[in-house]
């Protein structure tokens, strides 16, 4: 089946590569061209196997096209559209390089059918979205990207161990649903391997570290791609995985619990990605048709409004250079259409109804109770609660209103982007609306199509319960006004092992360590260095007095025959030419002679 | 512009727009109350069909979320922002 099969991948490669070559007035319209015809190529998939390659006897499966991964495909280089629009008017190429190659990776990843494949795009992601990082150029950026990227390599790693042992015990890489029920230690490493990149606790660090510290518009890519191909990741290989969804609940609160006390409004949409990732990866522990409906549902939705979250908190700092609340406020008047845009995402985060994610999120609970997991359930609604209540209140309430703290360079900064970025969010913010109004479009696309269609997100008592859940936490958050009252801290996480750890391991190069190689230095010295020079002496000895001696001899002898030979020359090439040749031959009839006898 | 105008005017009429809010979520919770117009069926424990259960697991769930986070946040989580600086 390996004929000519275009891979959307590689469009978004070459288009990222010829980029540099694309003449100044016509970037813009190139920068969009390309992503649209990625999309475009995306929705002319047909399924089935494609673009499989035959590397070492190993059969790499490039294109595995069906309804799973054709949701992500569609989600993924749709996003890459608008998120490309909304960073239209950044002049280095290198940025929009590093993006493309980004989402290539995830493109690449979700259309992979076997594991070599996978980990190939996998590392193409991480070491392309540092850039994303780099490019933010302060002094913090080089260090977090660092972090970032040593995280990103060890999971790597320990994905790449689970991939060969269980390739041991298969016999082939074929990247599909893993044994969840009687788990080998691959399985475990393959899950950890996933888990760093969905940023599952406690190897989640990583997230609200690089994604508060990227560029801009480099966090509006980040947001969506890494985490969200680790969900695809997770549903295509370990749906029922028990212990994901005790994982998966404990991440959708704790990243409640650190948004509460996160300062810098970027670092707080981190840790909602975390939590609202803790549903998506609470449904594959579920691994129901449904559940697994609802973490791809989920997925589709989050992109986008997390997407538009990420634009509108990337706007300010784009306009204000300012992403702390303790910095922000009262942006209302200079900045309101990026304040409705942000709200839209709010609501849409917090699963209002007539927004994305009430269709998607309830999915998942729903498939909770269904299971008869009512633990899971309830404390899923109380993470919702703490959504809305930070990113629904708290983020549009203390960067656009609260009590001014700004400085006054922030207020003449401020206003509203550029017409790209608003252009962005319009569409972003109209996606998140229209699917939670129409639902057919989202639940066509769902890996169980027909099971999405018997669910009915807007029931009487459906609505209710979320909107008495959602507003009572608003009444929660103006009593409790006071409590939340930004406070220019960070929090400690788990980075601080890695970080303190990485401090512990300098202090070990400098102190014992330095100790010890002088230590060993001077020890050479007395032990190796002083016998060694006595041998040298001794030797340059022997050198001076009986090589030399036997060197010259040879040379003065080589020369005097030289001298002779000269005499012996009768002047003309051809001559001697002939006179060897001529020896040569009586040589050889000679020693002809001499054999046969 | 006219979406600074709204704002502006919702801002100079706070008490109002507070009172009409909470009137409506007053009304909400009578209106889940009502069995004919809210079917309950679907509720996974009898807990949940209690009048205003959700009004409660919204409003207690949000300050317990505040309180235990911000007790966390105190007890050592939160650190000065040059905490990492060598």
């Amino acid at each position: 089946m390996s004929n000519f099969w275009i891979h959307p991948a590689l469009i978004l490669i070459l288009g990222a590569l010829l980029l540099p070559l694309v003449p100044k007035q016509l970037k813009r319209a190139y920068l969009l061209l390309i992503p649209v015809l990625v999309f475009l190529r995306v929705l002319t998939l047909t399924k089935g196997t494609f673009g499989v390659v035959t590397i070492l006897g190993w059969h790499l499966t490039f294109g595995r096209v069906d309804q799973l991964s054709l949701i992500f495909g569609y989600i993924m280089s749709l996003m890459c559209i608008l998120s490309t629009l909304y960073g239209l008017h950044v002049k280095e190429d290198v940025q929009h390089i590093a993006a493309w190659i980004y989402v290539s990776g995830s493109i690449g990843a979700i259309f992979a059918g076997d594991y070599i494949t996978l980990f190939i795009f996998l590392e193409a992601m991480a070491f392309s979205s540092v850039f994303l990082i780099w490019f933010r150029r302060r002094r913090e950026s080089l260090p977090a990207g660092y972090r970032y990227l040593l995280v990103h390599t060890t999971g790597g790693l320990i994905l790449l161990a689970g991939m060969i042992i269980h390739h041991q015990q298969v016999g082939n890489w074929d990247f599909v649903q893993l044994n969840v029920h009687h788990p080998t230690a691959a399985v475990y490493l393959i899950m950890i391997g996933f888990m760093v990149n969905a940023a599952v606790p406690p190897l989640h660090a990583w997230l609200p570290d690089a994604y508060g510290e990227a560029t801009f518009n480099g966090s509006v890519f980040l947001c969506a791609f890494t985490t969200k191909t680790a969900v695809y990741s997770l549903c295509r290989s370990l749906a029922g995985m028990q212990i994901l969804l005790i994982l998966g609940v404990i991440m959708a609160l704790y990243g409640v619990v650190y948004a509460v006390l996160e300062n810098d409004c970027r670092r707080l949409l981190g840790y909602h990605i975390i939590s609202q990732v803790g549903y998506m990866v609470a449904g594959v522990g579920l691994g129901t048709q449904m559940a697994i409906n609802g973490a791809c549902a989920h997925a589709f939705a989050h992109i986008l409004y997390k997407g538009l979250l990420f634009m509108g908190t990337g706007a300010v700092l784009y306009k204000t250079g300012e992403s702390k609340f303790t910095g922000l406020g009262g942006l209302w008047k200079k900045m309101p259409w990026t304040f409705v845009f942000t709200l839209v995402g709010g609501l849409s985060i917090s699963a209002f109804p007539f927004f994305s994610g009430f269709v998607s999120k309830s999915m998942v609970v729903d498939a909770g109770f269904a299971s008869h997991k009512l633990w899971a359930g309830y404390l899923l609604l109380l993470a919702a609660s703490g959504t809305f209540l930070h990113t629904g209140l708290k983020v549009p309430y203390f960067i656009w209103f609260g009590k001014n703290q700004r400085k006054p360079e922030v207020w003449n900064r401020a206003g509203e982007p550029p017409w790209n970025m608003n252009l962005a969010m319009a569409a972003m913010a109209f996606l998140c609306i229209f699917i939670g109004c129409y639902t057919p479009y989202l639940y066509h696309m769902l890996p169980y199509p027909q099971v999405a269609q018997q669910f009915h997100p807007y029931t009487a008592y459906h609505i209710t319960q979320t909107l008495l859940i959602l507003l009572f936490t608003g009444v929660g958050f103006f009593v409790l006004l006071k409590k939340l009252k930004p406070e220019p801290t960070i929090s400690l996480d788990f980075d601080w092992f890695y970080r303190m750890g990485g401090r512990a391991f300098r202090w070990l190069a400098r102190k014992p360590v330095q100790l010890t190689d002088t230590f060993v230095g001077e020890l050479y010295r007395y032990v190796g260095l002083i016998p060694l020079m006595f041998t040298a002496r001794f030797a340059g000895l022997v050198d001076n007095d009986v090589i030399d001696a036997l060197v010259d001899g040879l040379a003065g002898g080589i020369r005097n025959i030289g001298r002779r030979l000269r005499s012996a020359q009768r002047g003309q090439m051809q001559q001697n030419l002939a006179f060897a040749f001529g020896a040569a031959a009586v040589l050889i009839v000679a020693f002809i002679l001499y054999s046969t006898r | 512009m006219k979406l600074v105008k709204l704002i502006e005017y919702l801002r100079n009429h706070l008490k109002a727009v507070v009172r009409i809010c909470l009137v409506l979520l007053a009304l909400l919770v009578l209106f889940d109350a009502i069995p004919a117009l809210v079917d309950k069926k679907d509720a996974s424990t009898h807990i949940e069909a209690l009048p205003g259960f959700w009004a409660l697991f919204g409003f207690v769930g949000c300050a317990l979320l505040i309180i235990v986070s911000k007790w966390l946040g105190h007890a050592g989580v939160m650190q000065r922002e040059d905490y990492y600086d060598e």
